[in-house]
């Protein structure tokens, strides 16, 4: 793997996260439980999509093959997505959607302090605005498993249930392959098997404050690295690549 | 009126500029001062219109009432020396 496809391959990896997890959480815009809600979440949904359009831009560019983000985005079919798993799942309930975020957003709070001291200085400056996002969605994540995992008893039986689900999707999120190796030769990336303990502290830390009980599972879900998703993205691509799909380069 | 069924209101008071005044943008629903912040922040400076927040119980505002609005203000109507329009600005001065 030469380093130019290792640093595409790992741009769509940063960018399709975004990119899903910007969708998803876009999902929740006129559903969320309360008004003020509706707009934090839509909020924090743009700031993710500005993060896959930076990111997918910059691939577009290492690619050297005229893609923009906007073809990267919409253009290409499910097995050439390399976003994790967790992020393409159904944003099922409010408290799912808290979980999900809590669980993504604290390996995004490590990993993209990681790569804003990266020698790529486009990944860098990427990484460092959006760690201020990152900090927002974190804050805003952890509050919420304080108010439902200490709340009445119904608030938290849902946050534990969407815990306990979503655990097996978080080890994806620290595999490293060709492309870490080679980035990482060249100062571009470090391990993620560095920032795993840490997030285990945090994640652990937080949920434990939230009375919520760390789930003991054995099972670990994989295959986004290799372009394997769950059943759920051809169903959200087909949504979100509709336009493009249906008008090829349609524009107003 | 409907009861409300939301959470607590919170009044929020946006800074524009670091120095400025607080000045009310509106309010918020939120079980916590954290929430109500971020709240605040998310409903009211989503177009980059802040750079400080004050959020504050409804419950703690004391407003005047229109049957209080003659006694209040009307006796200000008349003393026009109050404002300091009768001095010259100094050359320069914006304002004074």
């Amino acid at each position: 793997m030469t380093l130019q496809e290792a640093l595409f391959n790992y741009l769509l990896r940063l960018g399709d996260n975004a990119l899903i997890q910007g969708h998803r959480l876009s999902e929740w815009c006129s559903k969320a439980p309360v008004l003020e809600e509706d707009l934090a979440l839509t909020n924090m949904a743009l700031d993710q999509i500005g993060a896959a359009q930076a990111f997918l831009k910059y691939a577009g560019a290492i690619e050297n093959k005229g893609r923009s983000e906007d073809d990267l985005a919409y253009k290409r079919a499910e097995r050439q997505f390399f976003n994790n798993l967790m992020t393409e799942l159904p944003i099922g309930d409010f408290s799912f959607t808290i979980a999900k975020q809590l669980l993504l957003s604290s390996f995004e709070f490590f990993l993209f302090r990681g790569l804003s001291q990266s020698k790529d200085q486009t990944i860098a400056n990427i990484a460092a605005k959006t760690l201020k996002e990152v900090h927002y969605h974190l804050a805003h994540s952890r509050d919420w498993c304080f108010r439902l995992g200490k709340g009445t008893e119904v608030s938290h039986e849902k946050l534990q249930n969407s815990v306990n689900a979503l655990w097996m999707y978080t080890d994806e999120l620290f595999e490293m392959g060709e492309a870490d190796e080679v980035l990482m030769e060249a100062g571009i990336v470090f391990s993620l098997k560095e920032i795993k303990p840490k997030w285990l502290e945090l994640v652990s830390g937080i949920l434990d404050d939230a009375n919520i009980a760390l789930p003991n599972v054995d099972y670990m879900q994989t295959g986004s690295r290799k372009g394997i998703h769950t059943e759920h993205l051809g169903h959200l691509l087909s949504e979100m690549q509709f336009l493009q799909r249906a008008y090829p380069d349609a524009s107003w | 009126m409907a009861n409300d069924t939301q959470l607590a209101l919170w009044e929020v008071f946006i800074q524009s500029k670091s120095g400025g005044h607080h000045v009310h943008a509106g309010s918020v629903h939120a079980s916590d001062y954290k929430m109500a912040l971020q709240n605040a922040r998310d409903v009211y400076t989503r177009r980059n219109e802040g750079s400080s927040i004050w959020v504050a119980p409804s419950s703690c505002f004391s407003a005047s009432g229109p049957e209080e609005a003659e006694m209040f203000f009307d006796p200000a109507e008349d003393k026009l020396y109050r404002h300091p329009t009768f001095y010259t600005m100094p050359e320069g001065a914006k304002q004074i």
